[in-house]
């Protein structure tokens, strides 16, 4: 049994006792560190002789409870192809007197922000960690003051101090430059700090300073009847709203012990495939406009345009919100609205050919696209990066396939090819959208042959069990996205967590711009095309 | 070269007529909910973003579009007789209070007292103003306030050549100092509030400032908090807000228009 093997491997190299249970999934396992000081090694066994890879980290203020303790959960998933649909938590209790816990940041790089946002949100001080700025909270914020800790009041303002300018990490020496863009940008984009150091057009170091957008949505879940909280769920990112909703939904259907009937998993995976749909044929779109290629742009926001009308004849939304509900779809997908989605996805694969055509066939633009931004197989995988910027540097993972859910946890479900490419410049980026846009049209013409007549939704009976755990993984149209969710004594929502595909892939961004010059900045940044909203939440 | 100059024509033209022609949003989109007076009224606590305040044992009913998500929570069972989602969409208004949509229950239909203050001239005076200073013209600068992106997204399509707003003369610029006003997206984040305060400020006076949809029109979804001072009029005064979530590109286009005094901004229904 692989579990026996995983503990047997991890007691042996422990020096306190190490637990071990089933959960929160059957098919997953929990780990109960008793020394704190046994992580790295635990750590180590999972991403080394169980070739895995961080998911998440999820810290838990639990003062209140008879443990009176915070936890940390360090979530790990296996990344071979084929491997089983399973998440491997390594549990340790922190002392809330003293709450330090050993950093994996330099032996696992993916790490790095989910240890500094849990010392910003939780005060929980990841000790040897690289880098001792803040992350989620900015300047001005007080010392001492930790917003996910179950005593602070979330609604609460807190005064701004005055603060020193934030030290950004630069490099020096005769003839280097300092370049700073942001937070508000020229276009209309989100905000975010980019510090450039430079000599001439080349990058040496770029550091990216983000979480402007942190609006405290995961405290605002806390307390809420998971019902009303599944609405600030879907709103945490416009572009990934039915990823983020349906990741959210199947955590708590997990929670509820719910199985939501056939045709709602279909609808959810047919939108869960528009939205990939809309976003690469626009996000190829805005890449032309990164290369200058206007004709290339205007088409790919004229096809964009024409799929978000269709999301809106659909979902009544533009980003599709309001199809996809808790226990099931909100909204049916009729006949003559079936009928209208076959045409338009009809023309959109022909406009989007086109499209593809006449950007290969223009040297001008391949020549920018070509060997730009290159992010290499090795950092993708130390970076835990998702989606299409993983698959774009030979890393074959999609979570549609290695952690089945909607329509692809049925047992009828279609196959879905994995596209990877190995360059990973940002041609390889716009090539593995381009065949994906192709496989979405596809699989969803597949979805709906399978759709047969059937109920929509299965009521969900509140309140829901107490002090249950639920986890989830999207494919969104950036990757992979965890969703970490537990219930309260009351069935409340205790503790949710989103660790968006952005979240891990900013990072890499900021390595690959340092193989570019600095113009080619907003096409290595457009190639990967990020979120700032569901990383900074 | 020449394929792409066949493509283009053989695309035609793809721009919407908006406004000169109205826009017929779908049969499944859902515009500003329509409340019925009487019993059946949704309890406030059915609003997720908390648009809908409970004061029924006034005998009154109220729900503020600026708040509202468009959900259309408060219009499924049981509540389906009492709201409906309409599909109104144009909502951009002057004045907070304008978006508040008030019944009397167990009354027979909408009448609620206007506000003391008269909404006509001072439309006209603000819209004679900025007609006389901006013309017909306005240059936007966007101002990311923390969004989820999705307004953000919908003001980009208004470049796209579907919506082309530059054939109305207004146009999305790099900088604030070559910038008329601004359009403002999400809550106003505390990480961002020093950004929001220096962008407006580089701003040659006078300046429009247009709220977009329900984060920055009221807070929205994400309400107040130690990350969120709750929309764009706590910090800055504004002149318009377009409610929405997010507001769908001609709610986005009425909207500027109503700021430079070129079309009329909607008014809470007068009384009889």
């Amino acid at each position: 049994m692989a579990n026996a093997a995983i503990i047997d491997a991890l007691r042996s190299g422990a020096g306190g006792s190490v637990g071990a249970e089933v959960g929160p999934r059957p098919s997953d396992l929990t780990l109960r560190l008793a020394r704190t000081g046994d992580l790295p090694a635990a750590a180590a066994v999972l991403t080394g002789a169980y070739a895995m890879a961080l998911a998440t980290v999820v810290a838990t203020d639990e003062t209140a409870t008879p443990e009176g303790d915070l936890k940390v959960r360090y979530v790990f998933e296996p990344i071979a192809a084929g491997a089983p649909d399973r998440f491997v938590t390594l549990l340790i209790s922190v002392d809330a007197a003293r709450p330090e816990v050993p950093s994996l940041t330099t032996a696992i790089p993916a790490a790095n922000w989910h240890e500094r946002e849990m010392r910003d949100l939780f005060g929980i001080v990841p000790v040897g960690h690289p880098d001792p700025r803040a992350l989620v909270v900015h300047d001005g914020w007080p010392e001492g003051v930790f917003p996910l800790r179950k005593d602070f009041d979330g609604s609460r303002r807190v005064p701004v101090e005055s603060a020193e300018e934030f030290p950004h990490l630069v490099a020096e020496g005769e003839g280097v430059f300092e370049i700073p863009v942001g937070p508000i940008h020229a276009g209309i984009i989100e905000p975010g700090h980019f510090r450039f150091t430079s000599v001439g057009e080349t990058v040496l170091h770029l550091d990216a300073r983000l979480f402007y957008t942190h609006r405290g949505l995961e405290k605002r879940m806390e307390g809420l009847a998971p019902l009303d909280a599944f609405y600030v769920a879907e709103r945490i990112c416009g572009v990934c709203s039915v990823a983020h909703g349906m990741g959210y939904c199947e955590a708590l259907e997990q929670i509820a012990g719910l199985d939501i009937p056939p045709r709602a998993r279909l609808i959810r995976s047919i939108a869960l495939e528009l939205e990939r749909l809309y976003n690469h044929v626009g996000d190829v779109g805005n890449i032309c406009a990164g290369a200058s290629f206007h004709y290339g742009n205007a088409t790919g926001a004229r096809l964009k345009e024409r799929l978000q009308q269709m999301n809106e004849r659909l979902a009544g939304n533009r980003f599709l919100r309001g199809l996809v509900i808790p226990g099931g779809a909100r909204l049916d997908l009729p006949d003559d609205l079936l009928g209208i989605l076959a045409v338009t996805l009809q023309d959109t694969l022909a406009g989007f050919d086109s499209l593809m055509g006449r950007i290969l066939a223009n040297p001008s633009v391949v020549d920018r696209l070509d060997d730009t931004g290159v992010l290499s197989h090795r950092v993708a995988l130390d970076l835990a990066v998702a989606g299409v910027a993983a698959r774009a540097s030979g890393v074959d993972r999609d979570t549609r396939r290695d952690h089945p859910h909607g329509a692809f946890a049925a047992p009828d479900a279609p196959d879905l090819h994995v596209v990877t490419v190995s360059k990973g410049d940002t041609m390889a980026r716009v090539t593995v959208r381009a065949l994906e846009a192709r496989e979405s049209i596809r699989l969803i013409g597949e979805f709906v042959r399978r759709l047969e007549p059937g109920p929509l939704r299965v009521a969900l009976a509140e309140p829901l069990p107490g002090g249950r755990i639920g986890i989830s993984a999207i494919e969104s149209a950036r990757g992979e996205a965890v969703h970490w969710l537990r219930t309260d004594a009351l069935g409340r929502v205790e503790r949710y967590h989103l660790r968006s595909p952005s979240y891990h892939n900013w990072p890499a961004v900021a390595l690959a711009a340092e193989t570019a010059i600095v113009p080619d900045f907003p096409l290595v940044n457009k190639s990967f095309e990020l979120c700032y909203s569901c990383t900074d939440r | 070269m020449l394929r792409i100059l066949l493509n283009a024509l053989r695309t035609g033209v793809v721009t919407t007529r908006y406004p000169a022609e109205p826009s017929i949003p779908p049969g499944r989109f859902r515009g500003a909910p329509v409340l019925r007076a009487g019993s059946g009224l949704p309890p406030s606590a059915v609003c997720p973003s908390g648009a809908i305040s409970a004061q029924l044992d006034a005998g009154r009913a109220g729900l503020d579009l600026a708040r509202c998500v468009f959900c259309g929570r408060c219009a499924e069972d049981p509540w389906a007789g009492a709201v409906t989602m309409g599909r109104e969409f144009e909502l951009a208004a002057r004045a907070r209070s304008d978006l508040r949509i008030e019944v009397m229950a167990d009354y027979p239909i909408v009448p609620v007292p206007a506000p003391a203050r008269d909404p006509d001239t001072e439309a006209a005076r603000a819209a004679s103003e900025i007609h006389q200073v901006l013309g017909r013209s306005l240059h936007l600068r966007h101002l990311d306030a923390g969004s989820c992106n999705a307004c953000d997204w919908e003001l980009a399509a208004l470049l796209n050549p579907v919506y082309d707003v530059r054939r109305l003369g207004i146009d999305f610029v790099a900088s604030p100092r070559h910038a008329d006003g601004v359009v403002v997206t999400g809550p106003v984040t505390r990480n961002l509030a020093t950004a929001v305060h220096r962008t407006v400020e580089a701003i040659p006076e006078p300046r429009i400032v247009i709220a977009v949809g329900a984060c920055a029109a009221s807070g929205g979804i994400v309400g107040e908090s130690y990350a969120s001072a709750g929309g764009v009029d706590k910090v800055l005064p504004v002149d318009v807000y377009i409610p929405g979530c997010p507001p769908r590109p001609e709610a986005i286009i009425f909207g500027i228009l109503v700021a430079l005094g070129r079309l009329d901004a909607r008014r809470p229904p007068r009384t009889a």
